[in-house]
């Protein structure tokens, strides 16, 4: 079973939401997501200023065997990049919802949040 | 069923030409019965055991009635092995080979003749496979690991690939990577003028189709702005100048644009290379280290770049990682980036490197050293120099003051063909730039005399009493090279020819070739790869030529193309060949271009829609990109069969702008689909045109063609089923056959005007692509005949369904047609056994190579399955030690299903075991080091060990390393 926090936002595309305030999300994958691509090696993320819209392609992901794109889940500017990770892209792995996540976002439309699923039905979404 | 069907009939009147009298087409001693593996004794068991009652009947019912073609193929009888080198023979020397001073980046040089024997003519090294399994290839990534140092150290890069297919598309690579790194959305790419003709008409091809804007003019001019993404110069330049490309860096960077040098590896030994003046990219051909010209080639081409750009590198990189017991171990670093992948996401379709290639060139590099190369690339520039004073002294003028090998020289008006003539009057060719300007380019083998006969040409019967005592270099002081290359002590290892032979040897006896076992790789046909095909290749009557000498130099290789083009159409079913591109993936983008160039002349420019059904392999979608077409997925149904509702659909919603459908046949999935004229009907009652991936061909020779099929084009992988060997993962090559209206559209060329009418664009630097090696697949058609190709066929056939029927108890079948029948390979279904006993595909393919068999393909078409496909050249024996070692495993598998084995903790998750596992003083394994390291009897006769345990893939990926470690890093391995 993988580990769904209650306290977090999901889009469909695995990726997840932590509201720090009104305006400012925290994005990662979840721990659905880093199981399904196994062992990864590298994560190319944007550079803090870039702006995303909902759903755009904000960077990808590469497993040993699979590469996947990151959408962002609401639209906004980039306001900090986690660069741990591209010293150690297994801690996407080891701890996806913590160490792992990926970037900060200052939220241009915040309303967009209410799109998102909760844990319940993110859960149900992968069939768990 | 009786054997007096249209088939037997057909065999006697085929081959009636030869020796009318024998209506069996085997057993009487001919070649066919040494390529193929299976007796006719065999063949009999292995029809009982099915239920077939004869090879016909297997046939008849797999082959769908409706594209079958049971007219004879009309090729030439079957020949001898003395026959077909007795005519290679008299083709080669039709072949007149003159010293060549044409240079344009191709030099003539020495092999050495320990890598020549124990290499190029080595089938321990030729016959191996892409090396996808590391644990059994770590000889050859060591090589290649070597190729990557030189480079990098040579070009003053952190990363280089392990090759690339010709210096042009390596450049046409460095645009894309430049392109695709681009924040920005500039569209313009700067070209040297100065850059070799063939290259920039390369360029030019790929960068039209993607909507790239070219620029050509000299670097000085080059006007750099926010709508430039890059630039390529040529350094030193095709007429030899050596530029200083400091400020046009400086400029290129301001703008955010990266610059690419295109490059020669034996002029960096005394250059400053293009890491240091500021280059972002490297690129060019390594031929000239030990690889012979061939006419154009195979030679592997390199790219380096800064390691900023690591991940953007296109093909084959070598990376460093750790096996399971932590020892350092190399495998191919980042296959993630690969289009099988990514896509029509991808920015590349290579999926190939030149590993052969590569592996002489860098064994040149062993071999000589640094101070070797230095000396070599002195006395080339020396020679060079003291030329240019000769010519001086005779009163023409130098060109360019600053060069490195190649002079080039300006004449009086009219002068120009009296020179060459008089050159020619002394077996030398020389290269004429313009009317008035000649271009003379040194290389290894050129002596004193050849210095003096080249003067006297240029005397034109006058005295050439020249002074060439104490000539200076040409190479200013800022332009040498201070820094140390090749420092790496493999470099100065090997210097005696003792050492260097065991080096070899070493390396050699650590991979898995066909000279050890079956390489049963679905979707790559590692079918035999005769001795008598081979031997030509090093003949100087095809290996000695300049791809640009003149054609009436080449009447052997004219003749040999022309047959060869020939039998290639009959054996398609189509009009016309062309032999430039040089792998399956450049055959699939040529053929697209084809397409777009046929819809264009119509009048029809929008027809850029691409249908490509899911279960295709992944380049297919990668080469539409690079077309510039867009691709549009068509359902597969669960048979891995194209879904032809979804096919009407899609292709009537996209009618106005239909311009292709990719097809694989039989299918990726190894099934002969019955539906496949209907696809080709729809296709083209809705504007398209048929692209056939001719991956599968190796089923259809002699049983159906795609001409008649209905398709307007397909490729051929003369490396698949025309015998060309792998190479351990290059050379290939992908002619493509095409129906006679898309024969105007067929790829030109620059330097040597093939004809073509209209044609789609340049692919490949040389004209035809790797002529060298195209005396292979034409000794295998010379010696087969059509009765023989078309047993070969049968036979491809029988085997993978032999094995099929034998298996398909132990591991579920995914795929079969009619009457449970499949192709010429299968795929066997390992994904129930994650559940039920906690191992996935790669431990099982792992615990293949204890039984001594390089495991099948891992992962493709489907995740998680292994696709078999044991072609002809195997002999039964070997199927049923390959039978036996699935089966065997599958009851491992059971063991830990049953409980008496651990999940995770077992002979499976452990493998493969090396020497050193199971002689170890520990031994914690629950199960004994017999069964480890001696799994089957006939592993106690003869078994490949790995040379390293399973790789830790993760690790190699997290911690790029692409060139050698320190030595103290390989420890005793």
């Amino acid at each position: 079973m993988s580990n769904v926090p209650d306290d977090l936002l999901y889009s469909e595309e695995h990726e997840y939401v932590r509201k720090i305030d009104d305006d400012l999300i925290e994005i990662g994958i979840t721990d659905y997501a880093q199981g399904e691509l196994g062992d990864i090696v590298f994560v190319s993320l944007p550079k803090v200023g870039e702006e995303f819209d909902q759903g755009q392609v904000f960077g990808t992901i590469e497993a040993v065997k699979a590469v996947s794109e990151l959408f962002s889940p609401a639209s906004g500017e980039v306001t900090e990049v986690n660069g741990a990770i591209d010293a150690d892209p297994a801690v996407v792995n080891t701890d996806p919802y913590g160490d792992g996540w990926m970037v900060r976002i200052r939220l241009s439309a915040p309303g967009e949040l209410e799109a998102l699923l909760n844990s319940e039905a993110y859960s149900q979404h992968i069939g768990e | 069923m009786a054997t007096t069907t249209e088939e037997t009939g057909r065999s006697s009147s085929a081959h009636s030409g030869s020796d009318g009298a024998t209506p069996a087409p085997r057993g009487d001693g001919r070649f066919v019965d040494r390529h193929i593996g299976p007796r006719e004794d065999d063949v009999r068991q292995m029809l009982d055991a099915m239920g077939y009652d004869s090879l016909d009947s297997l046939i008849d019912t797999l082959v769908p009635e409706n594209i079958r073609d049971r007219r004879p193929l009309d090729l030439p009888p079957a020949r001898s092995e003395q026959e077909v080198i007795a005519a290679l023979q008299r083709m080669a020397s039709q072949n007149t080979v003159f010293k060549t001073y044409i240079g344009m980046g191709y030099s003539d040089c020495f092999t050495p003749p320990v890598i020549q024997r124990n290499i190029l003519e080595n089938p321990g090294w030729y016959t191996a496979y892409t090396p996808y399994q590391a644990e059994i290839a770590q000889g050859r990534l060591e090589a290649l690991l070597n190729f990557q140092t030189m480079v990098s150290d040579l070009t003053g890069l952190e990363v280089a690939n392990a090759s690339l297919l010709d210096e042009a598309t390596a450049a046409a690579e460095a645009m894309t990577l430049s392109h695709a790194v681009s924040t920005s959305d500039a569209h313009r790419y700067l070209i040297d003028a100065g850059c070799h003709p063939q290259t920039i008409a390369v360029v030019e091809t790929r960068a039209e189709a993607r909507g790239i804007e070219v620029v050509v003019a000299p670097p000085a001019t080059f006007e750099f702005d926010a709508s430039v993404f890059g630039a390529l110069v040529q350094y030193p330049s095709t007429e030899g100048k050596i530029e200083d490309f400091r400020a046009v860096c400086d400029r290129a960077h301001a703008v955010g644009a990266l610059v690419t040098a295109a490059t020669d590896l034996l002029a960096l030994a005394l250059l400053v290379p293009p890491g240091e003046w500021g280059a972002d990219i490297a690129v060019g051909n390594s031929q000239r280290f030990g690889v012979p010209l061939g006419y154009g080639g195979p030679h592997a081409a390199f790219f380096a770049t800064r390691d900023d750009y690591k991940r953007q590198i296109p093909g084959r990189i070598i990376g460093v990682s750790k096996d399971r017991s932590g020892q350092p171990a190399l495998r191919m670093a980042l296959q993630t980036r690969e289009q099988h992948i990514r896509r029509d996401k991808a920015t590349s379709n290579i999926c190939t490197a030149q590993v052969l290639l590569a592996v002489i060139a860098s064994m040149y590099g062993v071999y000589h050293g640094p101070e070797g190369i230095r000396r070599i690339a002195e006395r080339v520039h020396r020679l060079a120099a003291r030329f240019a004073e000769g010519v001086k002294q005779l009163g023409y003028e130098v060109a360019h003051a600053v060069f490195f090998d190649t002079v080039a020289i300006d004449v009086p008006a009219g002068q120009v063909p009296k020179i060459v003539a008089a050159a020619r009057e002394r077996n030398m060719n020389l290269r004429e730039v313009t009317a008035t300007r000649l271009g003379v380019a040194f290389d290894e083998t050129t002596t004193e005399t050849d210095l003096s006969d080249l003067l006297a040409a240029f005397a034109l019967g006058r005295p050439a009493d020249v002074d060439l005592t104490d000539v200076p270099m040409r190479i200013p002081a800022a332009q040498r090279r201070t820094t140390s290359y090749l420092t790496h002590p493999v470099f100065h290892r090997y210097r005696s020819e003792t050492e260097m032979l065991r080096y070899l040897k070493q390396l050699e006896a650590k991979d898995l070739s066909l000279t050890a076992a079956m390489i049963p790789l679905g979707s790559c046909t590692m079918k035999l790869n005769a001795t008598a095909e081979m031997v030509p290749i090093t003949w100087a009557g095809f290996g000695g030529l300049h791809p640009f000498a003149p054609r009436e130099q080449a009447q052997g290789y004219t003749e040999l193309f022309r047959d060869l083009e020939a039998q290639l159409a009959e054996i398609t079913g189509f009009d016309a060949v062309s032999l430039q591109p040089n792998a399956g993936s450049q055959g699939e983008f040529c053929g697209l271009l084809t397409i777009r160039a046929y819809h264009r002349a119509r009048g029809e420019p929008g027809r850029i829609t691409c249908l490509i059904p899911q279960s295709a392999h992944g380049t297919n979608p990668a080469s539409a990109v690079m077309a510039g077409m867009t691709v549009v997925p068509v359902a597969t149904d669960a048979g891995g069969n194209i879904d032809m509702q979804d096919l009407q659909a899609k292709a009537e919603k996209h009618r106005e702008t239909l311009g292709a459908l990719m097809v694989t046949y039989p299918s990726t999935h190894g099934v002969f689909e019955a539906g496949i004229r209907q696809v080709c009907e729809i296709i083209h009652a809705n504007g398209g045109q048929v692209y056939m991936d001719g991956a599968n061909l190796n089923a259809q020779v002699g049983l159906c063609r795609p001409g008649d099929i209905g398709a307007d084009v397909c490729h051929l992988n003369l490396h698949k089923t025309f015998c060309i060997p792998h190479g351990g993962g290059g050379p290939g090559m992908g002619p493509i056959a095409v129906a006679s209206h898309l024969a105007p559209y067929l790829p030109d060329h620059p330097v040597v005007p093939l004809g073509r009418e209209a044609p789609c664009g340049t692919v490949s630097a040389a004209p035809w692509g790797s002529p060298s090696i195209l005396p292979i697949s034409w000794a295998y058609l010379a010696l087969m005949g059509p009765d023989g190709l078309t047993e070969a066929t049968r036979i491809a056939i029988l085997n993978a369904n032999y094995i099929a029927h034998r298996i398909k108890e132990h591991f579920p079948l995914l795929y079969s047609g009619t009457a449970g029948l499949i192709g010429h390979e299968c795929i066997l279904d390992t994904r129930p056994f994650k559940k039920s006993a906690g191992v996935d595909v790669e431990d099982v393919a792992k615990r293949l190579i204890d039984f001594s068999f390089h495991p099948p393909t891992v992962s493709f078409p489907v995740p998680g399955t292994l696709m078999v496909e044991p072609t002809e050249s195997e002999p039964k024996r070997e199927l049923d030690r390959f039978c036996d070692a699935m089966i065997a495993i599958r009851q491992e598998i059971r063991e830990i299903e049953e409980g008496r084995a651990e999940p995770g903790n077992n002979i499976l998750s452990y493998a493969p075991h090396t020497i050193a596992d199971v002689i170890s003083d520990t031994w914690d394994r629950p199960y004994s080091r017999e069964r480890a390291g001696y799994p089957s009897a006939e592993t106690r006769e003869h078994k490949v060990w790995p040379a390293v345990g399973r790789i830790d893939r993760a690790y190699g990926d997290r911690h790029l390393i692409c060139s050698c470690p320190p030595l103290e890093a390989y420890g005793e391995v």
